[in-house]
């Protein structure tokens, strides 16, 4: 087994407040045994098509979207210029090991589990834990669905073997709640998208534990554009979590994904993701769910990593009385912008929809809250609630709040706080009295700021944020 | 931008053709050359750019539609003055100024037109007058704004004087199709005092293209009223630009009572420490009007602080925007911003639109900011009906309620009561 090699060359973005940039800086050699090479084409798109063998109506599909991504310009004229540093020309879009997903756990490649071991995944929990699907690089690597969430009928699967084997099913839904024009990156991924998972529940399923997925880039230039569909049938209630630390890389990559949920009538989902790419990945998502009558929707959104993250999980609230919320956390870092929020479109009658983001600041980190709310005419009983809290650490952190709300009609009700501030010195002075050191009590009452938010991940996730937290705090101050 | 050598395009210029700019020039040929200059770089400026696009960040939810430089002729004066310009102060109609100049209240106070100011206190004007760039995305209305300006009110009140009387200025239009380009001017100086009213009437539909410039120096306290009641079928611009100095005091309220479709930019800058701009606006949104409002609010200096409340009822068809940005710079530490937008949604057809923005790179501050849209609270009407009181007057007393949170602002008792008349009347029908 090799070492993992370690890039010394790469630059510390900021040597004087001391984290430990090393930290998920790791990287295995890796045969691809597929490699569409760099740059997009046409061609790379059929190569995709082909390697994955796919129906004709897809490639169809992918080459469209092709055409939609070059037509469509770099929405720069509201988002952050950053985004021109992002050439396309460099990255791969598509890379596998060729392997089928892994069923068992002794099939998956010794270098990998390493991977996962650095990840501070515990073998006990890995084998414990429901249907991990860790995804290495654009394929599952390892796919296991445990017997019980199989017993009830519902599915969990990577993209590919959903479009395989439930084509119907996939179709039916597949671009239907972001379509593939929906912006410039959700083409992209249209385009190329590879990995990523399918899940159905059947009526009436609730599954009990939450699903998880791991997800890692691992080569340099290297582009992901996972693909998740989920869909919860009438009255089923299913969480879903993922999660990602990435190596550390000296040129950009960029990661952009689309998930799509549907909750039909009366269904729940919760999605949780907790987002630790490496600083240099341009992390461009699209996420979206359709909530049919009575149906609710929670997206648990929490963006630690990436150098640029533009993500703003929405629900279309469809049918009557349906309920979106998101819950989102944010932290930016030196040379980080999390440009974050939510969207929230209501089309049904008395459909609440609530938003909940609270970011920090740390050194010259930038932290924005974009959002929307959007209730439209003859309705009647619709209520928003937004919420925006954003903490300063540093002298020259930053912040910005954009959200934008469209109410018609006197029969709803919309409210949108935001506030801006900085940990109070009183409350560091008095820890430290108490003999805390000045980093620790800053720890602290970051943690105190987030933790009616971090109480609603799982343990495991709520354990990890704490812990993200703490490092990024170390040498923030002083 | 100004030296595009592409032929100038009716659509950039509509009824503003070159031709018409050179007819102005002709009838302000007399006042001073520097002046004369920066309306010819205004104007090329207005013919170059392009008309704003439904992409322009700055231009969100706006209407299209009816957005034109067509159909319109600049205002000349004509020999009956309607009742809505006569009254005390000074008086415009058409572009022009009418009647005498009031005497100055006091010593040194200047309260003139800008026609004669500019030739008599050149250097102070040029100080001042437009001096604030565009920032707020209307770019080329200003800019013509600045190209056919023929005439406004100045009002410069020296050192340590103060004021009590309100300078009141009224600017009328004449004539349907008529464009209107009224200004008014104000310089504080150290630690002076007054308020300035500027109201706005017409008697036909047609096309307003206005600006302010308030500058208030150290420790002066400003008090600036805007009333908007032009008419109906009106297309209306307003530009507003205040800039505060250490230990100032503004406040700036806009009523939007007119027009047909009103866009209204307010760009604040505190400049010093212990300077505070209180920014409000009142909007009746009637009929299918629709009011399109965007403020920023710069915090340059540390130990600054400004209050936004923009409150809009909305009746009907009408529309409102509001688009509102905090931007307090690195380094205005100890700022504290607040900022609100209240839609008060009394038809199942209205529409409110609210972006409240902070764009904050500094980490000792107080920026909070808040928007709601939302009818009339229920538990409030009924227990007003509970005790007695109609349906119909329960719902007035609570709008009316609603407005006095801003009006209550105004400290001049008759001043108070007047808008509230001015605003009362906008509901009966």
């Amino acid at each position: 087994m090799k070492p993992p090699s370690e890039i010394e060359s790469a630059p510390v973005e900021n040597p004087t407040i001391g984290i430990d940039q090393t930290k998920g800086d790791f990287q295995y050699n890796v045969d691809y045994a597929f490699d569409a090479g760099t740059g997009l084409t046409e061609d790379t798109v059929r190569y995709i098509s082909k390697v994955k063998n796919e129906a004709p109506w897809l490639l169809e599909f992918r080459l469209n979207a092709l055409k939609t991504f070059l037509s469509k310009p770099m929405p720069t004229h509201w988002a952050t210029k950053d985004l021109e540093n992002i050439n396309f020309d460099k990255i791969r879009y598509y890379l596998a090991q060729g392997q089928k997903p892994k069923r068992t756990w002794d099939e998956v490649p010794d270098d990998i589990k390493k991977t996962f071991e650095r990840l501070g995944i515990p073998e006990q929990e890995r084998k414990f834990l429901a249907g991990v699907e860790a995804q290495f690089d654009s394929e599952a690597a390892y796919s296991n669905i445990k017997d019980i969430v199989a017993k009830q009928g519902v599915i969990f699967v990577n993209s590919t073997e959903g479009l395989r084997e439930h084509p119907e099913l996939f179709r039916k839904f597949f671009g239907k709640v972001i379509p593939t024009g929906d912006n410039k990156f959700s083409a992209l991924n249209s385009a190329v998208f590879s990995g990523g998972s399918f899940i159905y529940v059947p009526p009436g399923v609730k599954v009990a534990q939450p699903l998880q997925a791991y997800f890692r880039i691992n080569a340099e230039n290297f582009g992901q554009f996972e693909r998740t569909l989920i869909i919860a049938d009438e009255g089923s209630e299913v969480v879903y979590m993922e999660g990602c630390t990435a190596p550390k890389f000296s040129t950009s990559t960029l990661h952009s994904a689309v998930v799509e949920l549907v909750a039909l009538k009366g269904a729940k989902i919760q999605y949780i993701t907790v987002q630790n790419w490496a600083n240099n990945v341009f992390n461009l998502v699209t996420k979206r769910a359709v909530a049919h009558e009575n149906a609710e929707v929670k997206w648990i959104d929490c963006n630690i990593g990436s150098r640029l993250t533009m993500k703003y999980p929405g629900v279309v609230l469809k049918g009557r009385k349906a309920r979106g919320e998101v819950i989102s956390i944010a932290l930016a870092n030196d040379g980080q912008h999390q440009d974050t929020g939510a969207k929230m479109i209501h089309a049904a009658d008395e459909t609440t929809s609530l938003v909940v983001s609270k970011s920090i600041s740390v050194g010259q980190g930038r932290a924005t809250y974009r959002g929307q709310v959007h209730i439209p005419k003859h309705l009647k009983g619709c209520k928003n609630n937004t919420e925006c809290d954003a903490l300063l650490i540093n002298t020259n952190s930053r912040t910005d709040t954009y959200p934008a709300i469209s109410v018609r009609g006197d029969k709803n009700a919309t409210q949108h706080e935001a506030s801006v501030s900085k940990v109070s010195e009183d409350m560091i002075f008095y820890m430290q009295q108490r003999g805390l050191t000045e980093a620790q009590a800053m720890s602290l009452a970051v943690n105190g700021f987030i933790n009616d938010l971090a109480r609603q991940f799982p343990m495991e996730y709520s354990v990890e944020l704490k812990r993200l937290i703490d490092l990024e705090m170390e040498g923030s101050v002083g | 931008m100004s030296q595009v050598s592409a032929p100038t395009s009716v659509n950039l210029t509509g009824s503003f053709t070159p031709e018409a700019f050179e007819a102005h020039l002709a009838r302000v040929k007399h006042l001073p050359a520097w002046w004369l200059d920066r309306k010819r770089a205004a104007y090329a400026r207005f013919a170059s750019l392009p008309m704003p696009k439904r992409t322009d960040e700055g231009w969100r939810f706006s209407n299209f539609a009816a957005l034109t430089l067509d159909g319109f002729q600049v205002g000349r004066v004509v020999p009956d003055e309607p009742s809505s310009v006569r009254g005390p102060g000074l008086a415009f109609l058409n572009n022009a100024a009418t009647g005498a100049a009031p005497a100055a209240p006091a010593q040194g106070v200047i309260f003139d037109t800008l026609q004669h100011a500019l030739l008599q206190h050149g250097d102070l004007i040029k100080a001042h007058l437009l001096t604030q760039p565009s920032k707020l995305g209307s770019g080329k209305f200003a800019a013509l704004h600045e190209a056919f300006l023929e005439d406004g009110a100045f009002v410069f009140v020296p050192k340590g004087v103060e004021v009590a009387e309100p300078f009141i200025v009224r600017h009328g239009a004449t004539g349907a199709g008529t464009a209107v380009f009224p200004h008014t001017l104000v310089v504080l100086d150290e630690g002076a005092k007054a308020t300035v009213v500027d109201f706005f009437a017409s008697d036909a539909g047609g096309f307003a293209c206005g600006g302010n410039d308030l500058h208030a120096s150290h420790a002066a306290s400003l008090t600036y009223i805007a009333v908007q009641d032009w008419h109906r079928d009106t297309l209306s611009f307003q530009f507003n630009a205040i800039t505060a100095k250490r230990d100032t005091q503004v406040k700036s309220l806009n009523l939007h009572l007119g027009a047909r479709q009103a866009r209204h930019e307010s760009y604040s800058q505190l400049q010093a420490p212990g300077a505070h701009s209180e920014m409000l606006a009142l909007t009746v949104a009637q009929g299918a009007q629709e009011f399109d409002q965007r403020t920023l609010q710069i915090h340059q200096a540390p130990h600054t602080s400004s209050n936004l409340l923009y409150k809009n009822a909305l009746l009907d068809t009408a529309k409102t925007i509001f688009s509102g940005l905090i931007v307090v710079d690195p380094d205005a530490q100890k700022t504290d911003a607040y900022q609100s937008n209240r839609n008060l949604m009394l038809s199942d057809e209205a529409e409110a639109h609210s972006l409240p923005g902070l764009e904050i790179q500094a980490n000792d501050v107080r920026c909070t900011h808040g928007a709601t849209s939302a009818r009339v609270d229920a538990e409030q009407e009924f227990y007003l009906e509970a005790r007695g009181i109609k349906p119909a007057q329960a719902r007035e007393l609570l709008v009316f309620g609603f407005f006095e949170e801003v009006l209550g602002k105004i400290e001049n008792q008759d001043l108070h009561d007047n808008l509230a008349a001015v605003i009362r009347s906008k509901f009966k029908k």
